[in-house]
């Protein structure tokens, strides 16, 4: 699994992040969104997929 | 398994995906009132407003539907729970029967007497509300924003911005007071003030006063004033949609009451997700109710985690935000009436502020101003259960 913020929708809400630690971190500059861990290994993938859901500007994809 | 989702926005759809997600193969079967799926409703307040290239985006396509497997009863109000015999009525007079019950069924707008939705007067809680409104907006009309809670205030914003007069009446004496605490909304109202708002504060709505031939739809104020309006917007907050479980023997006093899990108290198999839930959230004494986008979306995680036998508890941050005044606020965590606030960034009438609020060196919220990325440190510190003292030593300030 692959997931990905686009940086032009990202706004710094930080909600991925508060969902998924290990996956999402937040730029100390802007506040965006900062992939950890790509490829996710499996045994994140379920966390992965919850900072995926819960962003509320749809900047995260997963694939 | 048989799962019944009642309620086809934001908590019923995601909690069908997460379900799909976590490999569970039930036959699912998803009740919802509109004839569709419902748009996201975060922008219907903000970008939508004003930008004319904005369209609402639904929150699943038909083919996404089609994908979940879902059989959709879409178009017809649920009318009664009858949990002894684990079925749900409907509007075309079916009985459904579940396994496992999923209330999303949301809240409404709270109506007023005498200002009942009509031409030109108006409630935003659907696409198609808010595109009235736009229409409205764009014309330049005067607009009477009734309730100065977060959507009322965006609306005010929104509507000051594209050059409309705007006049604002809330009984309470500030804008947001229940989300921002009494010393926080004060200072937000002041800045709603410096944009021309005429705000009409602690006062209440006596009537309306119908526009006869020549003259204005006016509104009348409970001092004896009256504001002419050629749109209404009444933004008086929710109430959780619970009349179709009276009867039920649910608690669904002021949403369906919920145990840590969401799922329903003294009602076996069934769960509660998003605005229409009353939950024990481990960080609050008292069961809580919020109408968060957030707050929907976590829900629905962990009602599909706990439909799979996951006895999740759902602890996390309450966050909402609101777009207005050219920032964003946000506020992370619960501000309590009575609660100390210091500012850690900026000051009450600063560009962008973080504050911290608290009592008793419990550190209760995080609320920011166009400062996304200054209010981060302080978020984590809420977060992991720091004191106040800790998140006060931070900022280098004394308490």
């Amino acid at each position: 699994m692959r997931v990905k913020v686009d940086l032009d929708v990202c706004q710094g809400h930080g909600v991925c992040h508060m969902s998924a630690p290990e996956v999402f971190e937040l730029s100390p500059e802007d506040g965006h969104s900062i992939v950890l861990v790509d490829p996710v290994p499996p045994e994140l993938q379920d966390a992965a997929q919850l900072g995926v859901d819960s962003c509320p500007e749809r900047a995260i994809s997963a694939e | 398994m048989r799962v019944v989702v009642v309620g086809a926005s934001l908590a019923g759809v995601r909690t069908i995906q997460a379900l799909r997600r976590l490999g569970c193969d039930a036959q699912v079967t998803l009740i919802g009132r509109e004839p569709g799926i419902a748009c996201d409703r975060p922008p219907l307040s903000k970008g939508f407003l004003s930008d004319p290239d904005a369209t609402a985006r639904p929150l699943l396509g038909p083919e996404d539907l089609a994908k979940l497997e879902v059989t959709p009863l879409l178009g017809r109000s649920a009318t009664d729970l009858a949990p002894a015999g684990q079925t749900v009525g409907t509007e075309g007079g079916e009985r459904i029967g579940y396994d496992a019950l999923v209330i999303a069924t949301g809240s409404a707008p709270r109506l007023l007497p005498g200002l009942e939705p009509r031409p030109g007067v108006q409630v935003l809680r659907t696409a198609a509300d808010a595109a009235r409104i736009k229409v409205a907006l764009s014309a330049r009309a005067r607009v009477v924003v009734v309730g100065g809670g977060f959507i009322g205030a965006e609306i005010a914003s929104t509507g000051r911005g594209m050059g409309c007069a705007v006049t604002v009446i809330e009984p309470l004496p500030a804008l947001m007071i229940r989300g921002l605490g009494p010393a926080l909304s004060q200072a937000m109202t002041r800045r709603h003030l410096l944009t021309g708002t005429d705000l009409r504060l602690g006062v209440g709505v006596a009537g309306l006063e119908a526009g006869a031939a020549g003259q204005d739809q006016a509104v009348r104020l409970s001092d004896g004033s009256t504001v002419p309006a050629d749109l209404i917007v009444v933004a008086a907050g929710a109430v959780p949609e619970t009349g179709w479980l009276r009867g039920s023997g649910l608690d669904a006093s002021d949403g369906v009451l919920c145990d840590g899990q969401l799922a329903a108290v003294g009602v076996p198999g069934v769960y509660a997700a998003g605005d229409v839930a009353r939950w024990h959230h481990p960080r609050y004494a008292e069961p809580v109710r919020m109408e968060h986008w957030t707050s929907a979306i976590e829900h629905a995680g962990v009602v599909a985690a706990n439909l799979c036998g996951q006895g999740r508890t759902h602890d996390s941050l309450p966050y909402v935000w609101s777009d207005q005044l050219g920032g964003r606020l946000q506020i992370f965590g619960r501000v309590q009436p009575d609660d100390d606030v210091h500012y850690v960034l900026g000051d009450e009438s600063s560009d962008a502020f973080v504050a911290i609020t608290g009592r008793a060196d419990r550190l209760n919220a995080v609320v920011g101003f166009a400062a996304v990325r200054e209010l981060l440190p302080y978020r984590k510190l809420l977060l992991d259960g720091a004191p106040l003292s800790a998140a006060l030593g931070l900022a280098g300030t004394s308490a």
